[in-house]
């Protein structure tokens, strides 16, 4: 019995890992396991390759190669026999762009809607930056300091200064926003309040809360604006006869603080009862106890339905359309009627603009939705 | 006893919660009283001086307009009444085929993004991403006035579908079934089939519960369904006949006409809705844990029962109730058919009915006590089911 003591080869590092076979690694691998993986899958991924080079090509022709990109009137966008296919006017959109944007605002006051624009921008940027340095001032900036001298910009200052622009001239872009920022400004302490009185302990008060929320989330928006905007004046004595935009404005308001009261309910009920309870054990009151104590943990943790629900707003703005307030999508609709640039593309170009617009804003504030929510997880997982 | 209570620190009434309590609710009612009350006179003030008699006494006052989808017996000599059951039973039709078909398209949809095939699972992510940030108001006007009113106009022009069909600018024209005599029979024995059905599925679940036995319950349930009202109508010599359409003078004549407007209507909203209901299942589907799967596979079931007797029982728990409001929310928005005049309740009611009666209050609040009973009835459902699925914890 001899062992063998003298090794003829002794390997000193491992031997290197031979590849993978090249059709389970790489760009092979991964087409199949990820598009070939059996027939019904290939059968799959041809349907929607086809549906794919069905749609793209042709959406692309319709927006950027075939379009129409100057113009003065509807000539430019007619198929001549030299230009057989027409794509997108958009000759048309440049054309009407202030309109769309404007409305029927006097043409030397729109500063002031460029002035408010950026206000709201740099209100938005501070409010939506996580880690901005004082929040608390960005929330007096917003909720109390914008909504008024907005008001007094876009209107006009009572005793002189700026000239009074009545809200029947305002239109486009700047009612969407209005209407938007109006809803959001409005409805998220409305809503707190709402979410509240829905949880607070006496009967009376969970009542009516319970009754405004139930009976608002239970109808349409378009009955809501409705009763804005002809109930409304009924109730109120004639003298004060509220403007057409303001009853629009309250109706979208009320709507959306029944959605964000159960939105804010949602983020209240998540927050542990020891918190409650610590809070009254160290003698704070009822206000300071949810200043102080609830409400931040629980708005914090509602941010990301706060901003899907004003996506949902945002979108709902559309609807004053019906009730004849000229929002972006009235305003495309009225010049897409205009016989200077009647053409058979003309309406698809101006809804195509108004859902590049809609989609950008919504897509943003989603994604944004989306980035609290990661950025949260994070700080649970810690 | 007494010691505790006698070291009881004495209260003012002022800091009392209780005294408190009862004086905010006492001062809340009384705010909401006084609006009330300023809001009712303000109204019968308002309303004395416009002269506008207020209650319901038009409702059975002659309407004296034309509508041009009727689902019930309608003419413009019937009562503003029967509009407004006419708009009722409009809206209640798009909503119901919406539901239908906004239900299969999203199942599809939600399943599709979770698919395993890379191209197939994004395309269906893109679907979803760009149609719920588009608002449904402008993807109704666009299928209504881009797409719709963009088919030709003249008759020789339409489109003809396969079948017997046409479509163009005023409408999608379809040959329209008429029962002969003997078809009555194979309605009745259609309804015997779905009977028999029925006490056959609860029959064989009872054996099944018992002795485990199982049957191919949906090959004997779709025999029971299909065969029966196939042999009667074979024995009354198929007696169902088509009124085809053909092109008139002016319009394409008989058939069933259905208007462009309903079409918009239907598409706008089950494209929209269905947006909304893959989300909702794909997060039901992921709700159930990869456990619950891994523990099917090693049980030996393959992919299609272990979908289907573990995945989705334990899935529509989840879904069902985010799926009923996304239901209603589709009722909710067919009110958007006032903006392509598709003849609903609110484009019939609070558009022309309030336009010529000038009854605001009435017109308004009856439309929305409309939508709020359908609402209402709805969750009362789902607070009903919902008990009836919550997970029994021991």
């Amino acid at each position: 019995m001899t062992v063998a003591t003298q090794a003829a080869y002794v390997a000193s590092s491992p031997i290197p890992a031979i590849p993978p076979p090249s059709a389970h690694a790489g760009v092979i691998g991964w087409l199949r396991a990820n598009l070939f993986s059996s027939p019904f899958n290939v059968a799959l991924t041809i349907v929607c390759a086809l549906l794919i080079l069905w749609i793209v090509p042709s959406l692309l022709r319709f927006l950027l190669i075939d379009a129409v990109w100057t113009g003065a009137d509807r000539q430019a966008c007619l198929a001549t026999p030299e230009h057989p296919e027409v794509g997108a006017c958009w000759a048309f959109v440049r054309d009407r762009i202030n309109f769309f944007v404007y409305g029927f605002y006097p043409i030397d006051q729109r500063w002031r809607v460029d002035v408010f624009f950026a206000a709201l921008a740099f209100g938005v940027g501070w409010l939506t930056w996580l880690d901005a340095p004082r929040r608390d001032i960005c929330l007096i900036y917003f909720f109390a300091v914008l909504p008024i001298v907005s008001f007094l910009l876009l209107h006009g200052t009572p005793g002189g200064g700026l000239p009074l622009v009545e809200t029947a001239k305002w239109g486009g872009v700047l009612v969407t926003v209005v209407v938007a920022a109006v809803g959001i400004v409005v409805s998220l302490p409305l809503g707190v309040l709402l979410a509240l009185g829905r949880r607070s302990e006496m009967p009376a008060v969970r009542l009516f809360s319970v009754i405004f929320i139930e009976f608002v989330r239970g109808v349409p928006l378009i009955t809501v604006l409705f009763m804005a905007s002809v109930m409304l004046p009924l109730f109120l004595p004639d003298t004060w006869s509220p403007d057409k935009l303001l009853r629009a404005l309250v109706g979208v308001a009320l709507f959306s603080a029944a959605y964000m009261a159960e939105v804010v309910r949602a983020g209240l009920q998540a927050i542990p009862r020891g918190q409650h309870e610590a809070a009254m054990a160290v003698g704070l009151s009822y206000w300071k106890a949810m200043y102080l104590i609830i409400l931040p943990q629980a708005l914090k943790i509602t941010i990301p339905n706060i901003v899907n629900s004003a996506v949902g707003l945002f979108k709902d703005t559309t609807l004053v359309f019906i009730v004849g307030i000229f929002d972006l999508l009235k305003t495309v609709e009225a010049a897409r009627g205009d016989p200077q640039w009647a053409t058979p593309v003309t309406s698809t170009t101006g809804y195509a603009f108004v859902a590049i617009f809609y989609f950008l804003s919504c897509y943003a504030m989603s994604r944004y939705a989306r980035y609290v929510e990661a950025r949260l997880a994070q700080g649970d997982r810690r | 006893m007494d010691a505790a209570d006698s070291t009881k620190p004495k209260v003012s009434p002022l800091y009392d919660p209780k005294v408190r309590g009862i004086a905010y609710q006492v001062a809340l009612c009384a705010l909401i009283g006084v609006l009330v009350y300023g809001a009712i006179s303000n109204a019968i003030e308002n309303l004395t001086r416009a002269k506008i008699a207020s209650g319901f006494g038009f409702w059975t006052t002659t309407a004296g307009f034309d509508i041009n989808q009727t689902l019930i017996e309608y003419s413009n000599i019937s009562t503003y009444g029967r509009a407004f059951w006419v708009g009722l039973l409009n809206t209640l039709l798009v909503a119901a085929l919406g539901i239908v078909f906004a239900t299969i398209l999203g199942f599809a949809i939600g399943i599709a993004r979770l698919s395993r095939n890379w191209l197939l699972a994004r395309m269906a992510g893109v679907y979803v991403e760009v149609i719920r940030n588009i608002p449904l108001l402008l993807q109704l006007l666009f299928w209504y006035n881009a797409v719709l009113k963009a088919l030709p106009e003249q008759l020789q022009e339409s489109f003809i579908i396969p079948g017997g069909g046409f479509l163009n600018r005023r409408g999608l024209f379809l040959p329209q079934p008429v029962f002969g005599n003997g078809s009555g029979i194979a309605f009745v024995a259609l309804i015997l089939g779905i009977v028999a059905a029925i006490i056959f599925r609860i029959r064989i679940k009872r054996r099944h519960e018992q002795t485990g036995v199982r049957a191919p319950v949906f090959a004997i349930v779709l025999a029971l369904v299909v065969v029966p009202p196939l042999v009667a109508l074979a024995l009354a010599g198929f007696p169902i006949d088509f009124i085809y359409p053909y092109p008139g003078r002016f319009n394409i004549q008989g058939g069933i006409e259905i208007l462009p407007e309903f079409m918009a209507l239907l598409f706008g909203l089950v494209i929209y809705t269905a947006a909304f209901i893959a989300e909702v299942v794909r997060a039901g589907l992921f709700a159930v844990s990869r456990g619950q799967t891994e523990a099917a596979y090693s049980l030996g079931l393959p992919t299609g029962p272990t979908l289907r007797l573990v995945v989705i029982p334990q899935a529509m728990r989840v879904i069902i109730p985010p799926l009923t409001s996304q239901y209603l929310n589709l009722t909710k928005n067919s009110s958007l058919a006032v903006a392509i005049g598709y003849p609903d309740l609110v484009q019939i009611f609070t558009g022309t009915v309030l336009n010529q009666t000038g009854q605001a209050v009435e017109v308004v609040t009856l439309t929305m006590a409309v939508y709020l009973t359908i609402s209402l009835v709805t969750s009362l459902l789902m607070n009903l089911y919902d008990r009836r699925v919550a997970l029994v914890e021991r």
